[in-house]
C-alpha cells in the first residue's frame, strides 16, 4: 500500500480529508504512483503533471524521506520506505511570497 | 417575481449573489473554490441552473467546474464520483484537458506565435479566461483560453476540442501577447446566426467567423493604435472587450486599450465614439438590455495608471451609441478610490428596469437597478473581482 500526501487544494478536489492510499503492482516510481493516483482520482488529472507531456507542473515538488525527488527521472524507483508504505510520498506546492 | 443571480469570479474564489426583482437585498454565498482564481463563471440561457466556471491556479493549472443546480453544488464534468465515462469504467477526467490542435487535418498546424522580443514562441495553454455557453444547447459551451485559442465542448464540459481555424489564420504566427498575456477574452455568439461568432484577443484584435469556426477573418479595420509599429495594421490591436445587444447582433461596441469604438456592420469597419469621455482608456464595456444605443464604460486614467481619474469611480453612459457621454456617480466613491474594473467584470440583467453590475479589484460589486442612475455596493470586501456575470431568473 503506497501512501501519498496531497496539498490541501488537491485534497479538496479529490474529496479526501487525509493522505490517500494506492495499490501499485510492479516498481514504485513517480510515474507508477501518479498513474495510480490519477486512475483512482481522475479529477486530479492535469493538476500535478501535464495531461499530454506528463511533465511535473513547475510549482509542485515531490518529497519522500526528507529528500527532494522532483528532478529524478519519472521511472526511478522511489525509496523502499515509500514502496513499503512506511513513509508517504509528499506532493508539495512550492511556497511563494514574502 | 423575477430574481437575479450575480456570478462574481475573484482572485480567491467565486461568490454568488442573489436577490429578488427589486434588487435591494442580496444574499451572498461563497467562497466557492476558496483560494482558487476564478476567472469566469457564466450561466446557460438554455438552462439557467447550468453554470460553467473556470477555476485555475499557478500551482495546479486549470479546472472546469459545472453546476446543474444554480450554483449550490459543483462537479468537474466527467469526473464526479459515480459517473463512469471512460474505458474500463473509469471517469476520463479530461474536462481540464485543453490541447491545441497541431494535426495536419487542419491544413495549417500552428505551433508558435510571436513572443515579446519578436522571436517565435511555442503555444502554451495557461488558463481559460472566458466561458460562453450556447444560448440554445445547455451542453455546448465555448472557452477562450490563454495562449489565445478557442475551444468548444458539446458534452457539458467533459471534453474540449479546439476550433483551430482561428489560430490557423495566416496572421496567427504574428500574434503577440499583451501585458496580461495572450488571452482570448471575448466570445460573442450571434443569436440569429449560429455560424457567426465574434472573438477578441489581446493583443491580436477582433476576429469573426461566418462558418461556425472553420475560417476566420480579422475585423479590425478602423482601429488606430499609435503604440504599434503600424497603427492601422490588420492585427496587433489590444482589444480589451467587445459587447453586443442580442437584438442587434450586427452592432458591436468595443473598449480598446485606448479608444471606445463601434461597428454597425458586424465588425467590417469601426469608428471611434469616445466623444467627451474624460479618458478613453478602460477595460469594460456593455450594452443596456433593452436600449441598444445605451452603452456603459468605466474610464480608467491610463495604461500606466490602472485606476479611475482623480480617485473618483464613475461609470459613463451614452444613450446615443457613443460620442455623447454622461457621468454616473451617485452611490459610487468619489474620493480616494484607486481600484480597477477588469474586462469581464461588467454585466447587465434583463429586468424591465435594466440592472447594471460591475466588480472592482478592490473587492466591491456595485449594482444599479435603474440603468445606472443610482448605484450601491452589493458586496464590499471580496477578493479582487475578475469577472461579473448576471442571470435573470423567472
Amino acid at each position: 500500500m503506497i501512501r501519498v500526501v496531497l496539498p490541501g487544494h488537491l485534497r479538496t478536489l479529490a474529496r479526501v480529508s487525509s493522505e490517500v492510499q494506492l495499490e501499485i503492482v510492479g516498481p514504485v516510481t513517480q510515474r507508477s504512483v501518479l498513474d495510480a493516483l490519477e486512475a483512482q482520482y481522475p479529477m486530479l488529472r492535469g493538476t500535478i503533471r501535464d495531461h499530454v507531456t506528463h511533465e511535473r507542473r513547475p510549482f509542485l515538488r515531490f518529497f519522500a524521506c526528507e529528500e527532494d525527488y522532483s528532478l529524478e527521472p519519472p521511472d526511478t524507483p522511489l525509496p523502499d520506505a515509500v514502496a513499503s508504505g512506511a513513509e508517504p510520498l509528499l506532493i508539495i506546492g512550492a511556497i511563494a511570497g514574502g | 417575481m423575477s430574481r437575479v443571480r450575480v456570478l462574481a469570479g475573484t482572485r480567491k474564489g467565486a461568490f454568488i449573489l442573489t436577490s429578488d426583482g427589486k434588487r435591494e437585498k442580496w444574499d451572498i454565498s461563497g467562497p466557492h473554490f476558496a483560494g482558487w482564481e476564478m476567472y469566469h463563471l457564466k450561466g446557460s440561457l438554455a438552462d439557467p441552473n447550468r453554470i460553467y466556471a473556470s477555476q485555475c491556479s499557478g500551482w495546479f493549472g486549470q479546472i472546469i467546474q459545472r453546476s446543474d443546480d444554480g450554483g449550490k453544488t459543483w462537479t468537474q464534468p466527467g469526473t464526479p464520483p459515480g459517473e463512469q465515462a471512460g474505458p474500463g469504467g473509469m471517469p476520463k477526467g479530461e474536462s481540464n484537458k485543453f490541447v491545441y490542435d497541431t494535426s495536419a487535418a487542419t491544413g495549417k498546424p500552428l505551433t508558435t506565435h510571436m513572443w515579446y522580443d519578436g522571436t517565435q514562441h511555442a503555444w502554451e495553454f495557461k488558463r481559460v479566461w472566458h466561458l460562453e455557453p450556447s444560448p440554445t444547447e445547455p451542453d455546448t459551451v465555448y472557452a477562450g483560453v490563454e495562449d489565445a485559442g478557442l475551444f468548444r465542448s458539446t458534452d457539458g464540459g467533459k471534453n474540449w476540442k479546439e476550433l483551430s481555424g482561428l489560430r490557423g489564420h495566416e496572421s496567427g504566427a504574428g500574434w503577440q501577447p499583451g501585458a496580461g498575456g495572450m488571452c482570448l477574452h471575448t466570445i460573442i455568439l450571434d443569436p440569429r446566426d449560429p455560424k457567426r461568432i465574434y472573438i477578441a484577443i489581446s493583443a491580436a484584435g477582433a476576429f469573426r467567423t461566418d462558418d461556425g469556426g472553420k475560417t476566420w477573418r480579422p475585423i479590425n479595420k478602423g482601429l488606430h493604435s499609435q503604440y504599434i509599429p503600424n497603427p492601422t495594421a490588420e492585427v496587433g490591436h489590444c482589444v480589451h472587450h467587445v459587447a453586443m445587444n442580442p437584438s442587434r447582433p450586427g452592432v458591436l461596441f468595443m473598449q480598446k486599450h485606448w479608444d471606445v469604438m463601434r461597428s454597425d456592420n458586424a465588425g467590417d469597419l469601426w469608428k471611434e465614439v469616445s466623444g467627451n469621455l474624460p479618458t478613453d482608456f478602460g477595460f469594460v464595456i456593455d450594452v443596456h438590455a433593452h436600449e441598444p444605443e445605451t452603452i456603459y464604460v468605466v474610464p480608467i486614467k491610463s495604461d500606466g495608471e490602472h485606476f479611475p481619474l482623480d480617485g473618483k469611480l464613475r461609470v459613463y453612459r451614452s444613450r446615443t451609441g457613443g460620442n455623447e457621454w454622461e457621468e454616473l456617480a451617485k452611490g459610487l466613491p468619489q474620493r480616494d478610490c484607486y481600484v480597477n474594473v477588469l474586462r469581464d467584470a461588467m454585466a447587465v440583467d434583463s429586468l424591465d428596469k435594466c440592472g447594471v453590475y460591475f466588480g472592482t479589484t478592490g473587492g466591491q460589486v456595485y449594482a444599479s437597478a435603474d440603468s445606472g442612475d443610482n448605484w450601491s455596493p452589493i458586496a464590499q470586501h471580496l477578493p479582487a473581482v475578475l469577472s461579473v456575470e448576471v442571470q435573470t431568473l423567472p
